[in-house]
């Protein structure tokens, strides 16, 4: 454990540490998370950016072990408040989801179950947690919903989730992944599939609840702003591995990863106020696909700082000022 | 609701005026009904005054008004071949093919989404990869070879069970029912399955892959990342969802169960409409025929709607308020 600042797995909310996926396939074996790493401490959002195919959602699904097959965990642990849950047994397993790790889903016009009354979802997983009687479930539908800002939430217990609009489903969704009174709230893209004017709203309201209860947040985005505007740290991933995680400003500010001055440089005025304006500069290149991850540093053919090193050994994850950094340029280079 | 009642009514309505045109144009082109009700030695006398009789010197449409007419009210004419009215025929003949098709298709819907949904959880399990395998042999065999062969094993080779007739029948308020007496539901047995088992694999495959298409989604994954128990997502959740497609093809299906038993009931005597319609195809009694004919439009009609007034029942989207 001495390669990692920050916490160890039993101060942290949610300890990963090397964990790996793999998806078996005909043409090879597929690692979309390769050895990642990273800590949430209780009550933090931590922000999980980067490309689409970098592994974020793989991430997210393997922690509450919800992988479609044939994905599966192939290594590294994950704790939970100090418990080891990647290896425990269904029946403890499906009371860490919703009871202590809630999940919000990309769209919410997909999340919900079309055919059940949202206030019977609502009260099937209070039940199912907290063990409350029927009544008192019902009565923690509804506040749940008020608590989301569902107008009229009295009304809209029997409503269907066909009645609402997209912003005010995820909002129930939300709900649905609160009222299970979890420490840990997993949100995969939460605001992507909403309209622009309702995003803000949305993610407003995830973080106003979670700062409320102390609710520890791994929000998972490709978005900048919501990067800048919601978390406190964030974690980049590149092609299945940690390149860069730590405070939010010091990462959008002062990356020391190479491939995070690169994303940064390539986003519109992450930081808001920031008036400095800047021509947008492009990464060359593509992320590689998960058939021919480059050996070494996977970044380091589209790297501007590649030296001999990087396509040899994977760099190790050292700090760097308050960051824990994967790359050469802030490592000892071995002999040899 | 009601005015969507009434649409769906007068819908089937005009479906069944289509098929009543049907019925009552096989009177013109098929066959000629005095020849066959009279025979070689009557004379030119005899058959005026029968086609004056049986209305075939009106023209055309007076006639087919005439049949709809008639046929609303339940008469349909009387039997080329025997002189009887064909609507004593058929009520008289109804109950065996209700209770045959009302027993195969109950077989059909609750073993069909019995096994589709075990199937569809158990997808890798060796037991539901033995009973898909099994299920071809059902869509693929014919249905006239399944009697035949039920009938060599479990009537001849066993003797276990009859291999044709209703057996004894006990009339229960006017219905002639094979249900109540032992003899008559050993009877029923092999017929049921005979005709029930190709619905049955197509009502297994057809409910497990809709279930297997609903456990990809994203509210199972949802309800999976709630907590809920295997048992609460497949069938507090999955099942509803599934059968909600399903509805309207089992409801085809039941139709046709009722409809076609007509090979089922050749095979093992089964003194149904179907025997009797099989019979009257022999003898060109079109009358029979063409009642025949109007009552499958009316079976299909009625199960269709009561099919989209269960849609409505079981999806809250289509609930028309």
């Amino acid at each position: 454990m001495t390669a990692h600042t920050g916490a160890t797995p039993a101060q942290s909310l949610l300890s990963v540490r090397d964990l790996i996926v793999e998806i078996p396939t005909r043409r090879g074996v597929l690692r979309p998370v390769d050895g990642v790493s990273f800590e949430i401490q209780a009550g933090e959002i931590l922000g999980v950016v980067g490309e689409s195919g970098a592994g974020k959602s793989i991430t997210g699904a393997a922690i509450i072990r919800l992988l479609e097959r044939p994905a599966r965990i192939a290594g590294g642990s994950v704790h939970l408040a100090g418990r080891r849950i990647d290896t425990l047994d269904s029946d403890s397993l499906r009371r860490v989801r919703g009871g202590q790790i809630g999940t919000v889903f990309q769209d919410p016009s997909t999340s919900l179950d079309p055919l059940q009354r949202i206030g019977d979802q609502l009260a099937e997983t209070a039940r199912l947690h907290l063990g409350v009687s029927r009544s008192n479930a019902r009565e923690r539908a509804l506040q749940a919903l008020i608590d989301v800002g569902i107008p009229g939430a009295a009304e809209r217990l029997d409503a269907y989730p066909h009645e609402f609009s997209g912003g005010m489903r995820q909002r129930v969704v939300i709900a649905l992944a609160l009222i299970g009174e979890p420490d840990l709230v997993i949100a995969d893209e939460p605001t992507t599939a909403l309209d622009v004017s309702v995003q803000a709203q949305v993610l407003g309201l995830l973080k106003n609840l979670c700062r409320e209860r102390g609710t520890g947040v791994m929000l998972i985005t490709h978005d900048m702003g919501v990067i800048a505007e919601t978390t406190d740290r964030v974690a980049v991933l590149y092609a299945g591995r940690v390149a860069e995680v730590g405070p939010t400003p010091a990462v959008l500010t002062d990356a020391a990863h190479p491939y995070t001055r690169g994303l940064m440089a390539s986003t519109p005025n992450p930081i808001p106020g920031d008036k400095h304006q800047r021509r947008l500069q492009q990464i060359p290149g593509s992320m590689p696909g998960l058939l021919s991850v480059p050996t070494g540093c996977a970044f380091h053919p589209r790297c501007e700082h590649t030296m001999a090193i990087c396509s040899q050994r994977r760099p190790p994850s050292v700090p760097v000022r308050s960051s824990d950094v994967g790359c050469w340029l802030h490592s000892e280079v071995p002999e040899t | 609701m009601i005015a969507y009642i009434i649409r769906r009514v007068l819908q089937g309505s005009v479906v069944l005026a289509v098929v009543g045109f049907i019925a009552f144009a096989m009177f013109r082109f098929m066959g000629n009904p005095i020849e066959n009700m009279l025979g070689q030695e009557a004379t030119r006398l005899d058959r005026a005054a029968l086609a004056e009789r049986l209305g075939l010197n009106d023209p055309v449409p007076v006639q087919y008004v005439k049949f709809l007419g008639k046929a609303v009210q339940g008469d349909f004419g009387v039997s080329y071949r025997n002189g009887v009215p064909v609507a004593e025929m058929i009520v008289q003949r109804l109950p065996a093919t209700l209770e045959l098709a009302f027993v195969s298709a109950v077989l059909a819907v609750f073993f069909g989404i019995v096994l589709g949904v075990f199937t569809a959880i158990r997808r890798d399990g060796v037991l539901a990869n033995i009973v898909m395998s099994t299920s071809l042999i059902g869509v693929s065999l014919p249905t006239f070879l399944i009697g035949v062969l039920l009938i060599w094993v479990f009537a001849v080779e066993l003797g276990w069970l009859p291999s044709f007739g209703r057996g004894e029948t006990a009339n229960l308020f006017g219905w002639e029912s094979g249900l109540v007496t032992a003899s008559g539901l050993k009877s029923m047995i092999l017929p049921a399955i005979t005709l029930g088992l190709y619905q049955m694999t197509l009502v297994m495959r057809l409910v497990r892959s809709e279930m297997l298409e609903v456990l990809r989604t994203d509210y199972i994954r949802f309800a999976r990342a709630r907590g809920l128990s295997d048992r609460a997502v497949n069938f507090g959740h999955a099942l509803k969802n599934t059968l909600v497609p399903v509805i309207t093809i089992i409801g085809m299906q039941v139709g046709q169960i009722a409809a076609f038993a007509i090979v089922t009931e050749t095979v093992f005597q089964w003194p149904g409409v179907g025997l009797l319609f099989i019979n009257s195809i022999q003898f060109v009694d079109i009358p029979v025929m063409a009642a025949y004919l109007l009552l499958v439009g009316v079976l299909f009609v009625t199960i269709n709607l009561i099919v989209d007034l269960l849609y409505a029942v079981v999806d809250p989207r289509l609930r028309v308020t």
